[in-house]
């Protein structure tokens, strides 16, 4: 659509705007001078006499795609009217910076076309770091004498998600028959439209609906599962949020993603939890991992062995609930234990933790650890667990709850252990050390009793732990 | 009855016209009053017609439309069914009462001939009873379903509405009461008029004569000077497909909307596909297309399928395999899902395997032409259809034209659609009551009932540019928005365009798309001036009310840049 018409009942004569092609890359005078000359910019077009701004409607061409000139590119909604905007020069398109349904400010870049295929890695670059660069979301009035800086809201957020949002810790593989093990993801529509919003992986969430299928509330659980362990308490401890960025008194709407998380937060109050607390001794732990510290073993993975051993001897705390109707036990006993690291929160998972072996699992953990630090935790490493572990005791927090993750049936809070003055049954008074753990669960499936039983079992495990080492 | 009967011809309402279209896909629709689309003489019967079914006699309109008369067999029309030729039971026997042959057959009273139609099934055929006039009611709730449940859109007219929801039976009876009654308007117009309705399977056993009965019962034979087979389609369904009528459904079981399931795979994305689409996502399903070809909503002008795409499908709870084939579709039994699998269109691998709780074949229609007796008369049905010439009289084995034996509607496949095969049918009767008469079919409008709705007449972009590279002349396109028009934006519609293609060189229209807004009933001001052979030089003077949605199409015509502003001769029409 190259042109406009105005209403037929303005004073003026109805005619025809024709406008020729809108030229979407800037002269060259307007291009900012850190940007290497064949890198162009598309700029937001002028589309009618009276737009400010423009709404991406879609890209008609993705990142890496060849252009010629005269091609359509992207398709903008101005105040009229859609609009396909067509490129004057060849090249590559190397990075989208405004995304679909994005809006920028006429005249603010919205993408970069690279002259070359070399080059596009070069125009990424330049993307991102514009990307980063923007501080708050464009100004829509701005009539952007520096294109570059004034645009791009969407991208950045997005990326600095997506890692976040695929750390969802309730998965495991998919039980509809299709899915031949996991091989096949069988999602509804929706469900596959939200995935890709929320920037969800299909191949990790838990499907509720019939035969095991993804559906809609599914995607949205495993996005917020993912936000919730960003907001869980460890993060603030450890990393201090920095107010920079957010402008104090003013109201910030929710993203996509956080309105999902928003109304999945709410929903959730439908999940009937509830919490058991236990204090354990933790004397023969604690002799127990000063003697196998120099093997490399570290407390985490005794913890884990430990909560391992007790899920096997009840598997209905292992299991969950994904329908509302039925229990889903799970096969593998794989804990997922949190990790604060830098700028987030995420659960490597130790798997069969109650079958491999202190030593092994010693290893395996501290190979996670480096893998989430170094972000290279593969999707499988943080999103298979079954039950999690979340401990603050190395901040000295004695007792705290966890929320728990959607897809799962239950999590432990673990706190520190500390000496404690104890009445023992002879009649004497004594110093032990002691931990408190508070365990959250879904009632639905895991009753009061099963929860004491689990941590009466637990409890003995640690308070005799000679069966950690086998 | 007869009063409803009026108001449905009087406008060319949703619930009337109608089209499942495109070469593959039909049934539907449609509406007497669009038989305007060829002749202008045909235009005045349409008026006339109207008295004729309304029974209305002394109605101050009647001097008005006999003036307009050119005709004086017309008012022996309004005497009732005339008295046949000698040696004949009939003047004309019609096979089939849908609504080609109901078309034909009030026109045929109106010529003075006597008439029969032989209806094995209900009267009404398709378009009234499993097509378009069910399926427009199904979608009149879908539309305010879509419309109540857009917050919002609601805020913007500063409404508040509570959660919508809806009930299912409700629902099925709304379309079910509609096809009733339809259904009965159409059996009175007929009854009224004197023509005679003759019930059981209607069998040709030689020229001219035309046996009819129960099977198995007593059959009746019976002569008539000319003969119309208007038979109808039935939906298509692929080989490998087995339909159950519960999970696996064609558009006969999902306009009686029985389920409304979770997620259904809809097979075709045509008319019909597209259609349901829009009633079962208002209801809450979410869907899946399966196309055969790389594009979704092939035979829509390329343009206006993509920005279709852009607004039914892309922002619904639907997603879609193009250029697929389901080979396999095997209904949900001992609790397994409906199973689909799905092969490459090119390379004949297999592609996938959807598990879905229902799927809906659409994959267009196939001509019901079995059990007619046309080895009697040496006739071969090609693919099931009917060989005929461009004034629709049947061709036999060897080429020849079978005398006084003709086919209308989508038995013969010309056009698949409810308003043409009426219009065949009057083009028929002109021709057996001695005035040669040929159809343009160019000038059939076609519709597609979504929110907002798809319409078209005349040729796409794409076959205006063939036809402009091989005739050698110039195409020129112009667009308008509904952005731009003070109705659509009053109704916060401004989605939507239209888009003329014309020959600049003498302002011929070649074709108009419209995707917005009441895009089915805006078609009619460009396909009259196709079937009239208006130049947009002439017509861009009429004047449209202010504020209305015309609006966009007069813009349209006056956007339009034509080299030689003088008006020329009107076009002959064109046989398809």
């Amino acid at each position: 659509m190259a042109h406009l018409l105005n209403s037929s009942f303005t004073p003026t004569p109805t005619t025809t705007l024709r406008r020729p092609h809108h030229p979407l890359t800037a002269p060259t005078t307007r291009r900012p001078t850190q940007i290497h000359a064949k890198i162009r910019e598309i700029f937001m077009p002028a589309l009618s006499s009276t737009m400010t701004e423009g709404k991406i409607v879609s890209w008609i061409k993705s990142e890496g795609d060849k252009l010629s000139k005269g091609e359509s590119v992207v398709v903008v909604e101005s105040d009229k009217a859609d609009m396909d905007v067509e490129t004057f020069y060849d090249g590559y398109l190397a990075a989208i910076m405004v995304e679909e349904g994005g809006v920028a400010a006429v005249g603010s870049a919205i993408a970069l076309l690279a002259e070359s295929e070399d080059e596009i890695a070069q125009a990424v670059y330049k993307a991102k770091n514009q990307s980063a660069s923007a501080p708050a979301p464009a100004q829509a009035s701005a009539s952007a004498p520096e294109p570059a800086q004034a645009s791009a809201p969407a991208t950045a957020p997005a990326q600095t998600l997506a890692p976040a949002l695929a750390s969802a810790p309730a998965r495991v593989a998919s039980a509809h028959p299709a899915s031949e093990g996991g091989k096949r993801v069988v999602a509804s529509p929706y469900a596959k439209k939200l995935a890709k919003e929320l920037n969800v992986d299909l191949g990790l969430v838990v499907g509720s609906g019939p035969m095991g299928r993804v559906v809609a509330k599914d995607v949205e659980a495993a996005a917020v599962a993912a936000a919730l362990a960003v907001a869980e308490p460890g993060k603030a401890v450890a990393e201090p949020v920095k107010p920079d960025g957010v402008e104090l008194g003013s109201v910030v709407p929710f993203t996509t993603m956080q309105g999902a998380v928003s109304r999945n937060m709410v929903e959730s109050l439908a999940v009937p939890t509830f919490r058991v607390g236990y204090t354990i001794t933790t004397d023969a732990l604690d002799a127990l991992y000063k003697k196998i510290k120099p093997k490399g073993v570290t407390m985490t993975a005794l913890l884990a062995k430990a909560t391992a051993l007790a899920l096997a001897k009840h598997p209905v705390v292992n299991s969950s609930c994904r329908d509302g109707k039925s229990f889903t036990y799970n096969s593998n006993i794989n804990v997922a234990v949190a990790v604060a690291i830098d700028g987030g929160l995420i659960t490597p998972v130790l798997q069969n933790a109650d079958k491999v072996d202190i030593y092994s699992l010693s290893r395996k953990w501290k190979e996670l650890v480096d893998k989430a630090r170094a972000k290279q935790l593969q999707p499988h490493e943080y999103t298979t667990g079954t039950f999690t572990l979340s401990n603050l005791g190395m901040f000295g927090v004695d007792r705290f709850d966890a929320i728990l993750p959607p897809g799962t049936g239950a999590i432990m809070a673990v706190g520190a252990s500390e000496p404690t003055v104890v009445a023992t049954k002879d009649g004497r008074i004594g110093m032990k050390t002691q931990m408190q753990v508070n365990v959250t669960a879904d009632h639905r499936v895991i009753y009061g009793a099963d929860l004491a039983q689990f941590l009466q079992t637990l409890a003995k495990i640690i308070e005799d732990p000679k069966d950690l080492t086998f | 009855m007869h009063s409803s009967i009026s108001l449905s011809l009087s406008s060319s309402s949703p619930i009337t016209v109608r089209s499942y279209g495109g070469a593959t896909s039909n049934s539907s629709a449609s509406d007497l009053f669009l038989r305007n689309t060829s002749a202008p003489t045909q235009l005045r019967f349409c008026g006339l017609r109207r008295e004729a079914f309304t029974g209305c006699k002394s109605s101050s309109n009647a001097p008005l439309l006999k003036q307009l008369r050119h005709n004086s067999t017309i008012s022996a029309s309004l005497n009732g069914n005339g008295t046949p030729s000698k040696g004949f039971d009939y003047d004309l026997v019609i096979i089939g009462a849908g609504v080609g042959g109901h078309g034909a057959a009030l026109h045929a009273v109106e010529k003075g001939l006597k008439t029969a139609i032989i209806e094995g099934d209900v009267v009404g055929g398709t378009c009234v009873n499993r097509g378009c006039v069910p399926s427009k009611a199904l979608l009149a709730v879908s539309g305010r379903m879509r419309e109540l449940q857009n917050e919002h859109h609601m805020k913007s007219f500063g409404l508040q509405v509570a959660a919508a929801g809806y009930d299912r039976q409700g629902v099925a009876d709304h379309a079910e009461n509609l096809a009733t009654k339809i259904r009965n308007n159409l059996t009175n117009s007929m009854k009224s008029l004197g023509v005679d309705i003759l019930t059981g399977v209607g069998t040709v056993v030689g020229p001219q004569k035309v046996k009819y009965g129960k099977v198995g019962g007593t059959e009746t034979v019976i002569t008539a000077k000319d003969i119309i087979i208007a038979t109808g389609s039935v939906p298509f369904v692929p080989k490998g497909v087995e339909v159950d009528g519960k999970t696996v459904i064609t558009s006969d079981h999902a306009l009686k909307l029985e389920t409304v399931p979770e997620w259904i795979v809809i097979v075709g994305s045509g008319y019909i596909g597209l259609e349901f689409s829009d009633v079962y996502t208002a209801l809450g399903s979410e869907v899946t297309f399966v196309e055969a070809l790389d594009q979704l909503m092939p035979g829509f002008d390329p343009e206006i399928g993509k920005l279709a795409q852009r607004v039914l499908i892309n922002p619904r709870k639907i997603d879609y395999h193009t250029g697929v084939f389901a080979t396999k579709i095997t209904p949900a039994k001992d609790g397994k899902p409906v199973i689909i699998e799905l092969i490459d269109a090119k390379t004949k691998e297999p592609k996938d395997t959807l598990e879905v709780d229902a799927a809906l074949i659409a994959t267009g229609r196939a001509p019901f032409t079995q059990g007619l007796g046309l080895e009697n008369v040496n006739v071969e049905t090609q693919r099931g259809f009917i060989p005929v010439d461009e004034r629709m009289r049947v061709i036999d084995s060897k080429g020849e034209l079978v005398p006084h034996l003709y086919c209308i509607g989508d038995a013969n496949g010309k056009m698949m659609l409810a308003h043409a095969a009426s219009a065949q049918g009057i083009s028929v009767v002109e021709q057996v009551s001695g005035k040669d008469h040929v159809l343009n079919h160019l000038s059939i409008p076609a519709a597609c009932f979504t929110h907002p709705e798809i319409s078209m007449v005349g040729l796409t972009e794409p076959q205006a540019r063939e036809k402009a590279e091989k005739e050698g002349f110039e195409i020129g396109i112009a667009k308008t928005s509904f952005k731009a028009n003070t109705k659509a934006l009053a109704e916060n519609e401004g989605e939507g365009i239209a888009k003329l293609i014309y020959r600049p060189d003498n302002g011929e229209i070649l074709g108009v798309h419209i995707f917005g807004m009441h895009a089915a009933d805006l078609i009619h001001e460009a396909s009259n001036a196709i079937a009239l052979g208006t130049r947009i030089q002439d017509i861009k003077y009429a004047v449209h009310a202010h504020p209305t949605l015309s609006e966009v199409i007069d813009e349209l015509f006056k956007s339009a840049k034509v080299k030689n502003d003088v008006s020329s001769a009107v076009a002959e029409p064109v046989a398809v």
